[in-house]
C-alpha cells in the first residue's frame, strides 16, 4: 500500500506555488517596505488604515451589513429547511431542486435584474402604485445592499441547514417522543442542536461572500457606495497594492476571529445541551 | 390545527420560493423587453438576442466560461483525485499540513485569494491572460474535488487493494481497475462543483483576468453601458444548461428502457 504514498508530491508542490507562495506576498506587500534603496519593514499600511475614522468605519458598516444578512439567512433559511426535511418522495427533490436551479443562473446578472424591479419606476413600484400604497425609495440604500446579499446567498443557507436535518437519525425523534417528550421540546432538545453544524457552515458560505462583496454594493448601493471589499478592489487597480494587502490582511484577520468565536459558541451550546 | 400548520408551511414556501424566483422569470421576460430600459417595459421584440449573437465579445465571453470551466474541472478532478488518493497514504502530520493549507481558499473570501494571485502573477511578470485564469480556477478548484473524494476513499476496504497486488496486478492497474470504480461517485460530484465554482466565479476571475478576456461574469460587469442585452445572454446561457441536465438526467432512462426493449425481444 505504500506504493500510493508518492501520489501527493506534485500537489504539495503545486499548492506550494499556487496558495502558499501567493498568500505570503499578501504579508509581504502589508508589512515590507521597499523605496528603491532599501528594504525595510513597516507598520505604515496599517496606521494609515487606523488614522482617522473612514476605513474602519466602512469596516465597521461591511460587517454589521454582513452579521445582518446572516441573521436575515438564518431566520428566514431555516423554517424553510426544516420544511423541505418534513416533506416527502417528489416534493421534497422538486423543493431542492428549486432552490438548487438559481445557483446555476449568474449571480451578477440575477444582482441587476433585482436593480431593475427595486429602481424608482420598476416593478416593485408599479405594483405599489397600481395598488395605491406610496412608491418606495430602495435603490442606493443599506436595505437594497442587504437584500441584494440575502437574495444571493439564502440558498446557500437553506442547503446547508437542509443537509444537516438530513443526515440527522430519525430514529431520535422516536425515541424522544417514546420518553414523552412533546413536539416543542424534541425541536428544541434535539433537532435544534443537532442541526447546529449545518447552520455554522451556512454562516460561513453566506458571511464570507457577503463581508468582501464588491458588486452587491457597487450595483445596489451606487458608485459612491462603499464596502470593505470595494476598497481592495479599488486599491488593487492602482500602485497602491501594499494597501489592498493590508486591507485584505485586516479582513481576514477579522474573519478568522469571528469563525473561531463561532466554534467556541458551538462547542458551548453543545455542553450546555447535553448538562441536563 | 395540523392541517393549519401545514398549509401554513405549503404558504411560506411558496412565497419564499416566489422571492428567489421573480428575478429570474424578470430576466426571462426582460431579454424580450423592445426598449433600451431594464426597468421598464416597452413591447415585444427579439433585438437584445440579436445583438448577442452579433456582438463578439458577448459571444466570446460564453467560449471563455464554457472553455476555463471545461478544462479547470477536468484537470482539477484528476489533480484533486491523485492527491486525495496520496494523501490517505500519507502520515497524519503531512496530511493535517496539506488539509490546513487546502483550508485557505476555502475559508478565505475569494478577494483575499484574488489579492494574492494578484501579486503573485504581476511580481512574477505573468503575462495576465487564459493561462492566469485556468492556473486560478484549478487552484480554487481542487480543494472541492479532493473534499468529497476523500470520505470515499476512507469508505474503501484497504484488504481490496491489498489482495488485487497479491494477485498479481500492477499499483497502476490495481489504482484503474479496483480503486477508481470504487471512488467514482466521489470524483463525479467533485467534479460537478468544480464546474459550477469555476463557471460562477466572478471576484478571482475579475483579478487575474487580462485585458479583453472576460468570462461571462466580467463581462456583464465591465460593460459600459448596460442593457437587456444582459438579459438575454443569461436566459441563453440558462436554456443551454437546463438542456445539458435534462440530458444528463435522461440519459440513464433511456439507456435503461432501451435495455429493457432488448430484454423483451
Amino acid at each position: 500500500m505504500k506504493n500510493y504514498k508518492g501520489l501527493i508530491y506534485p500537489y504539495i508542490v503545486w499548492i506550494a506555488i499556487m496558495i502558499v507562495v501567493p498568500m505570503l506576498m499578501i504579508f509581504a506587500f502589508a508589512f515590507i517596505q521597499d523605496d528603491g534603496s532599501s528594504v525595510s519593514f513597516t507598520f505604515d499600511n496599517f496606521k494609515r488604515f487606523f488614522s482617522d475614522e473612514t476605513f474602519p468605519n466602512v469596516l465597521k458598516r461591511s460587517l454589521g451589513i454582513a452579521l445582518s444578512t446572516t441573521l436575515v439567512c438564518i431566520l428566514f433559511g431555516y423554517p424553510a429547511a426544516y420544511i423541505m426535511s418534513k416533506a416527502e418522495g417528489k416534493k421534497k427533490s422538486l423543493l431542492v431542486l428549486l432552490m438548487t436551479m438559481p445557483m446555476w443562473i449568474n449571480m451578477l446578472v440575477r444582482t441587476y435584474a433585482l436593480m431593475g424591479i427595486l429602481a424608482d419606476n420598476g416593478l416593485l413600484n408599479s405594483i405599489l402604485s397600481f395598488l395605491g400604497i406610496p412608491m418606495v425609495q430602495i435603490m442606493y440604500t443599506d436595505s437594497a445592499v442587504m437584500l441584494g446579499m440575502v437574495y444571493d446567498f439564502l440558498p446557500f443557507m437553506v442547503l446547508q441547514i437542509h443537509g444537516s436535518l438530513e443526515k440527522m437519525d430519525k430514529s431520535l425523534l422516536e425515541a424522544a417522543a417514546d420518553l414523552g417528550a412533546g413536539k416543542g421540546k424534541t425541536f428544541l432538545k434535539v433537532v435544534l442542536p443537532l442541526s447546529i453544524p449545518g447552520v455554522l457552515s451556512g454562516i460561513t458560505l453566506v458571511f464570507l461572500p457577503a463581508v468582501s462583496s464588491y458588486f452587491i454594493p457597487n450595483i445596489l448601493g451606487g458608485g459612491g457606495y462603499t464596502l470593505v471589499g470595494n476598497l481592495i478592489q479599488q486599491y488593487s487597480l492602482t500602485t497602491e497594492r501594499d494597501f489592498a494587502s493590508a486591507i485584505s490582511l485586516i479582513m481576514a484577520v477579522i474573519i478568522m476571529l469571528s469563525m473561531a468565536l463561532t466554534k467556541k459558541l458551538e462547542k458551548f451550546s453543545g455542553t450546555e445541551g447535553s448538562e441536563d | 390545527m395540523k392541517k393549519l400548520l401545514s398549509k401554513l408551511s405549503d404558504l411560506y414556501m411558496i412565497l419564499l420560493i416566489l422571492f428567489l424566483y421573480i428575478p429570474v422569470i424578470y430576466i426571462i421576460v426582460f431579454a424580450f423587453n423592445d426598449g433600451n430600459s431594464m426597468s421598464q417595459w416597452e413591447g415585444f421584440s427579439l433585438r437584445w438576442f440579436e445583438m448577442v449573437f452579433d456582438n463578439r465579445d458577448m459571444v466570446n465571453s460564453i467560449y471563455t466560461t464554457f472553455f476555463v470551466a471545461i478544462i479547470a474541472t477536468l484537470i482539477s478532478s484528476i489533480l484533486g483525485t491523485i492527491a486525495a488518493i496520496g494523501l490517505s497514504k500519507s502520515r497524519r502530520v503531512l496530511r493535517s499540513a496539506v488539509e490546513q493549507v487546502n483550508n485557505l481558499p476555502v475559508m478565505n473570501p475569494d478577494i483575499v485569494t484574488a489579492m494574492g494571485l494578484l501579486l503573485f502573477f504581476t511580481s512574477l511578470g505573468i503575462t495576465k491572460g487564459y493561462g492566469t485564469i485556468l492556473l486560478a480556477h484549478i487552484m480554487f478548484c481542487t480543494p472541492y474535488v479532493m473534499l468529497s473524494v476523500t470520505p470515499k476513499l476512507k469508505a474503501l476496504d484497504p484488504n481490496l487493494m491489498d489482495a488485487a497486488l497479491d494477485l498479481g496486478a500492477t499499483p497502476l492497474y490495481a489504482l484503474c481497475k479496483v480503486m477508481i470504480p470504487q471512488i467514482k461517485s466521489g470524483i463525479m460530484s467533485g467534479a460537478m462543483i468544480a464546474f459550477a465554482m469555476s463557471f460562477d466565479d466572478f471576484v478571482i476571475t475579475d483579478f487575474v483576468k487580462g485585458a479583453g478576456i472576460n468570462n461571462i461574469s466580467t463581462m456583464v460587469y465591465t460593460m459600459k453601458r448596460k442593457n437587456p442585452s444582459i438579459y438575454a445572454l443569461t436566459t441563453v446561457v440558462m436554456l443551454c444548461i437546463t438542456v445539458a441536465l435534462l440530458i444528463i438526467n435522461a440519459a440513464p432512462i433511456i439507456k435503461e428502457k432501451m435495455k429493457k426493449k432488448g430484454e423483451n425481444q
